[in-house]
This record gives structure tokens, C-alpha cells and sequence, in this order.
């Protein structure tokens, strides 16, 4: 069933379904898939910052990712089996 | 015999965190010369690499960036410079691409973008080490045949595969690799497709990788224990930065009284020895004294940075920054500012957003720099009498401690202000790589501390040279008249030789603005010496109140005089004027070079004048009404 990266439990492993990429300036866009988002690519989430759980910090394949929750909510993820 | 025109111009380019400064360490050693770029506050690394055939090459470490769309200063001189169109830059005759062998199918991704400028190419498959420790196989002929470019395993830090580097170098530069063709850039999506697959298809085994990494981070992003772990190193940060440097600090401000002082022996007194020893001794003194805090604060700050652990503190801090309108970002230049706001407004330059880091450095001034403490220590010592508080602590120590949380407050509240009015809009997401921690290498850490530093000296040091000179001539000339005599400590019916001065006059103008909040002429005239930096403030009272041999250690006499001459509300308004005052040159010399232009430095010397004036007014009026 698919959620959003900011609903993932904590180092439960997910991939990739949709970037809503409506919600974001193209700049941000691009920067996400330099830094690894596309879809298709494994990701888990990894930690969340004291002081209230934003931002995250997300393994994106081999990388890790620190990015604000306004922006995880624009990721849609399907969890792995 | 012009070397320069016939060597051949090399960049490395890649990725933050590839790497790519430690592989320039190691390739050039020594053979480096700092400077700027044309109009960019942005630094040129180049150095001279030897190569295997004789000739040499100029290497120029470019800024790290993930791709060719440019949104910081930084990378847009990495674009234009493998574009050939930076100003100031020769057209390049060969690019040494630097990719992180642990993290390939993000890092091939820009070789692939970078191999369409048909530009003559090496890649660097760097921390090959860290890859095999991992488990990771990559099949480095395999790459080669795919992107059809040479690719030379390397480990920077342990300078292995340097020299494959640079046969290969030499052979592509004698045109003897495949040079690709120049085409259209595309998509950022189809070339991240694309280089995954060839990831997928070199990598013959796949480790588990970064276990070491996920292990720290399970601490230092840790809710809890995060936070504590951060505040932990800050405290021993500050500790080292103010406890280490004391003894280097003692013996510098000893050699530069010696050498005021074997001046003062042997020359005539004359106006030129008056202004080598007040002007030029003390000016560069000012400077030179604070060297060795400076260092020790970019040591850890490299350390910090090369570890990995910097963008940690940054995530962990994004949270409260984003409340007042700035970025987690912002965090390490506010830190470094309480030693000295001139490295905190220079580590700005990692903050990608223009507003962010614009609002970062106006406000970097309002931490209690180094250079407050001379201050405070006299006027805590003269007018904080030494009770005890709930048994541990004491008054003196708290009041100090009420003046950093006050400028903290203030650089919050300013920070909020200036993002809803001169430095308003959207500022880009708080989007950040947190790469695997590293241990530092200390020859990087070394290479680090030497250029930062030297451009700490060249910055600050010309500027406050300058101002102090120019400021002794105002404090020196006119002479007062031939019948003048030389007053005695104490009395208040003589003028001091500094108010038949021009610094003097300035002051006399100044002082019915200061009046309203409490400070008297004596204060008005110290300000205008104290503007070359904030310490002077405490000797150009001394010489105002007419005192011999007043300076940071011999400050007795003017304590006595300060309880003599100044009210407690006088006094307490003094010190809410020093949390906010932007007495000093070099921050403003300092900005107006990050800035590009006097536009900012003038907007921030005029709000924190303005700021200084309020909080020295409610304070002295408050205190009035109170006391």
C-alpha cells in the first residue's frame, strides 16, 4: 500500500512509487535527483531531528539525506514486503 | 623562458564529499597558491603538479558540486570554469573527475553529465579502500570500457594509485586517450537511469556499507543523546579555544610590548615613532594576539567538517533555526562567531540560499566575540561587586553570562526582523547529503588551518592596520598648545592632550547623542578610537582618563577611576551597548567583501548602532528608575 516518506516507520525499507514533482520549484527538483530520488529507488528512513521529528534523515540507495517533512510529503513510497 | 603559457591547465571536479580536496593535497603538497576569482568571493585552489614525462601541470581544485545546474556562487565557477567561461580562468585542457567508489551510481551520474562536454577526461575512482573494506567489487576495467574514458583507483588519504593518476594524465594530455564528443546536455533524470545501470553492471559484489556510519548516526542524531553529544563539543570547543590560547596569546602580547618597547628605547621621540609604536605595533598587535584562538577555532572547525559531523549538527539545529527564519545551515558560523565574527562571516559561504546567508551575516556580529571580554572584565570588575549566588555561583559570572544569552536573544529576535523585512521571501528547502563520517587526515587538517588562517592575517590584518594608523593621527593630531600641562589622574578641570585632538573634537560632537542614554564625554571619546576594534575601547579610556600604561592587564587604576567617574546605571548601560555595538572595522570590511559592495556593511552598522542605542537607553533609564 503506498504512504508518504514521512509517514515511513523508523528502518522499515520502502521504494520509491511517485515525486510530486507539482509541489516543488524545478531547482528543488533537480537537486532531489542529484541527490539520488527517482523513482524505482530503495529508501528507508533513517532518523528524525529532535525538537519535534522535522527535518529526517532518509537513506536514498547508497546515500544519506537529511531533507524537512514539507518536502518528504511530496514523496510517495511503496514499503517493501 | 614563459613556463606559464605552455602547461597545461587541469581541474578536479566532483561531488562534494568525493574527496576531491584531499586528492589535490595529495597531488600538490606544498605547490599551492590561494587566491579569488575576478568579482566572486569564491577561492581559486591551484597548484603545481610534476608529471611522469617531465612537464608540469597547473591543477586547479574546482568547488564541489553534484551537476553543472549551478545555484551558488560556488558552483556557478565550477560550471563556467569546465565551460571555459570564467573570467580570470584558462580554457581547461583536461578534467580529472573525482567520484566516491562507495557511492558510484549517485557520483557517475555527473561523470556523465561532465563526459558530454567532450572536454579530454580522467576519472578518479576515489576511497577505493573504503569500498573494498565494505565488500564492495567494482570491476574498474569494466567502467573504463563503458564510459570510455580512463578510470585510475585511488585512496587520496593514503596516497595510493597517485602515480597511475598521473601516467594517465600525461597520456591523455599527449592525446593519447579517447576524447569524446561534445553533446547536448540531458535530462537530470535519464542520466541518474543511466548511471545506476552502469553502477549496476560494474559492482561485482555489493557490501553492506556504511555500518560504521549508521552506528554513530544511531548516537548523534539521536534525540536524546544527539543533542547532548552537540552541546558536549561545543562546551570543549569553547573550553579549548579560550583555555589553550591563553599561554600563546600571554607570549605574543609580551612580544609586541618588547618591541614597542626597544622601539620606545632607541628611537627619538618623534611622530614617526609615536605612530610605529601606537599605530602600527598596536594596530597589528590588536591582531596578531587574537591568532591564536582563531587557529584553534578553525582546527575544530576543519575537524568538524572533514569528520562529517558538521552537517549532523546542522540537521540537529535546522529545527530552532527554521523558527527565526534561517537554516540549520546558519549554525556553525553563529558558533564560530562568539570567537570572532570575521571567521564566522567567511564560513557562511556553505549556505547555499543568497537571503539565508545574508541574514546570517548580519547577524554573526551580535555573538559575544573575544574581543567584548577586555571590555566586560573592566566594567564587571569596576562596578559587579563579587556576592555569591545560590552558593556555587557568583554576580560577576552571571552578569557575563546575562550578556552572551542577551546577544543570543538579540541575534534571534534581529534574525526573525530582517527575514519578514530587508532579507524577505522563500528561501530554498533545508536539503542536505549527510556523508559517511571520515577520520581527518592531518595533512588536510594542516593545509586547512595554514590558508585559513593566512587569509584571517591578509583580511583583517591590512584593514585594522590601516584604521589604526588613521585613528592614532586623529587621537595624536592637533597637539594641544605649547603652555599646556599634563594633568593629573583623577582631576576633571584639565583637558587631556586627546581632547585637543580631532578624535577628540569627533567625541565632544558626539556626546550630546550619547547623553540621553547615560554616557558621558569621556565614554563618547573612547567609542571613536574603539571602532578600530572593541578591546581599544579599554585603552582609549585609559588614555582618556589620562592614565599611563593602561591596557587588558593593567587595568587597576582605571577600575578605581570607572567607580570614581560612573554611575551604576552609567556603567550597566555601557555594557548593554557592547552586546550590540558594531565597533569594529574588519567585520564591516569583512562584509562588505562577502557582500559584494558598502550596501550591507552600512545597513549593518546603522541597525546595530540603532540597536545599541535602545538597549544602552532602556538599560540606563530602567536602572535609573530602579536603583
Amino acid at each position: 500500500m503506498p504512504t508518504l516518506l514521512e509517514n515511513l516507520s523508523r528502518g522499515k525499507a520502502a521504494t520509491i512509487a511517485a515525486i510530486d514533482r507539482d509541489g516543488i520549484d524545478p531547482d528543488t527538483a533537480q537537486r532531489l535527483h542529484e541527490l539520488g530520488f527517482d523513482e524505482g529507488v530503495d529508501v528507508e528512513l533513517l532518523h528524525r531531528a529532535p525538537f519535534g521529528g522535522d527535518p529526517v534523515a532518509v537513506r536514498v540507495g547508497n546515500m544519506v539525506i537529511a531533507l524537512r517533512l514539507s518536502m518528504a510529503r511530496l514523496i510517495e513510497v511503496e514499503r517493501s514486503a | 623562458m614563459n613556463i606559464a603559457v605552455t602547461n597545461p591547465v587541469v581541474a578536479l571536479v566532483g561531488n562534494p564529499n568525493a574527496g576531491k580536496t584531499s586528492l589535490f593535497n595529495a597531488l600538490t603538497g606544498s605547490r599551492q597558491k590561494v587566491g579569488n576569482y575576478p568579482g566572486v568571493t569564491v577561492e581559486r585552489k591551484a597548484g603545481r603538479l610534476p608529471l611522469p614525462d617531465g612537464r608540469t601541470a597547473e591543477l586547479i581544485d574546482l568547488p564541489g558540486t553534484y551537476s553543472l545546474a549551478a545555484r551558488s556562487p560556488d558552483e556557478a565557477v565550477t560550471r563556467d570554469a569546465v565551460l571555459g567561461t570564467l573570467p580570470g580562468e584558462k580554457r581547461l585542457d583536461a578534467i580529472i573527475a573525482v567520484i566516491d567508489a562507495t557511492n558510484l551510481r549517485n557520483h557517475l551520474r555527473f561523470v556523465l553529465e561532465l563526459r558530454r562536454l567532450g572536454l579530454p577526461m580522467i576519472v578518479a575512482l576515489n576511497m577505493i579502500d573504503l569500498a573494498e573494506r565494505d565488500g564492495t567489487m567494482i570491476d574498474v576495467s569494466q567502467l573504463s570500457t563503458i564510459l570510455g574514458l580512463p578510470v585510475v583507483a585511488t585512496v587520496a588519504v593514503r596516497r595510493r594509485g597517485l602515480g597511475d593518476l598521473g601516467d594517465a594524465l600525461a597520456a591523455l594530455l599527449r592525446g593519447e586517450a579517447p576524447a569524446g564528443a561534445a553533446s547536448p546536455q540531458a535530462d537530470v533524470a535519464l542520466l541518474q537511469r543511466e548511471a545506476r545501470a552502469i553502477a549496476g553492471a560494474v559492482t561485482l559484489a555489493q557490501g553492506a556499507g556504511r555500518r560504521w556510519s549508521a552506528r554513530l548516526d544511531g548516537v548523534a542524531l539521536h534525540p536524546v543523546w544527539g543533542p547532548l553529544l552537540l552541546a558536549g563539543l561545543l562546551f570543549f570547543m569553547f573550553q579549548a579555544v579560550f583555555a589553550w590560547a591563553e599561554a600563546p596569546m600571554a607570549w605574543l602580547a609580551g612580544l609586541v610590548t618588547a618591541a614597542q618597547g626597544s622601539l620606545a628605547a632607541t628611537m627619538a621621540d618623534t611622530a614617526l615613532r609615536s605612530m610605529l609604536i601606537d599605530g602600527v605595533l598596536g594596530g597589528v598587535g590588536a591582531v596578531v594576539v587574537f591568532l591564536p584562538q582563531i587557529l584553534i577555532l578553525f582546527f575544530f572547525i576543519l575537524v568538524l567538517e572533514q569528520s562529517g559531523y558538521m552537517v549532523r549538527a546542522a540537521f540537529l539545529m535546522d529545527r530552532l533555526m527554521a523558527r527565526v527564519g534561517l537554516n540549520g545551515r546558519a549554525f556553525i558560523p553563529l558558533i564560530s562567531s562568539f570567537a570572532c565574527a570575521i571567521p564566522g562571516i567567511m564560513a557562511t559561504r556553505t549556505i547555499d540560499s543568497p537571503r539565508d546567508r545574508l541574514t546570517t551575516i548580519l547577524i554573526a556580529p551580535l555573538m559575544t566575540c573575544s574581543a567584548r571580554l577586555p571590555v566586560y572584565a573592566v566594567v564587571i570588575g569596576a562596578f559587579i561587586p563579587p556576592t555569591p549566588v545560590a552558593g556555587i555561583l557568583n554576580l560577576p559570572g552571571l552578569v557575563l553570562f546575562g550578556l552572551y544569552i542577551a546577544g543570543v536573544v538579540g541575534a534571534l529576535v534581529a534574525a526573525w526582523a530582517l527575514r519578514h523585512t530587508v532579507t524577505r521571501g522563500p528561501s530554498p528547502t533545508f536539503l542536505m547529503e549527510m556523508p559517511k563520517y571520515q577520520w581527518p587526515a592531518p595533512r588536510d587538517i594542516g593545509i586547512g588551518m595554514y590558508q585559513r588562517g593566512l587569509a584571517f592575517v591578509q583580511r583583517a590584518g591590512g584593514i585594522i592596520l590601516v584604521s589604526t594608523i588613521v585613528l592614532w593621527a586623529l587621537a595624536t593630531w592637533p597637539k594641544p598648545p605649547a603652555n599646556w600641562d599634563r594633568p593629573v589622574a583623577g582631576s576633571d578641570n584639565q583637558k587631556t592632550a586627546l581632547e585637543y585632538s580631532f578624535a577628540g573634537r569627533i567625541g565632544a560632537g558626539l556626546e550630546p547623542i550619547f547623553r540621553p542614554i547615560g554616557f558621558n564625554k569621556e565614554i563618547a571619546l573612547a567609542l571613536v578610537p574603539g571602532m578600530a576594534a572593541r578591546e581599544v575601547a579599554v585603552s582609549a579610556l585609559g588614555t582618556v582618563y589620562s592614565l599611563q600604561g593602561v591596557d587588558e592587564d593593567h587595568s587597576d587604576g582605571l577600575i578605581a577611576q570607572l567607580r570614581r567617574s560612573w554611575s551604576l546605571p552609567t556603567a550597566l548601560a555601557f555594557l548593554a551597548w557592547f552586546v550590540f555595538a558594531p565597533q569594529c572595522i574588519s567585520t564591516l570590511a569583512v562584509t562588505r567583501r562577502e557582500t559584494g559592495g558598502w550596501k550591507w556593511p552600512a545597513f549593518m552598522f546603522a541597525y546595530l548602532f540603532a540597536a545599541a542605542y535602545v538597549a544602552a537607553g532602556v538599560t540606563y533609564w530602567t536602572a535609573r528608575a530602579l536603583l
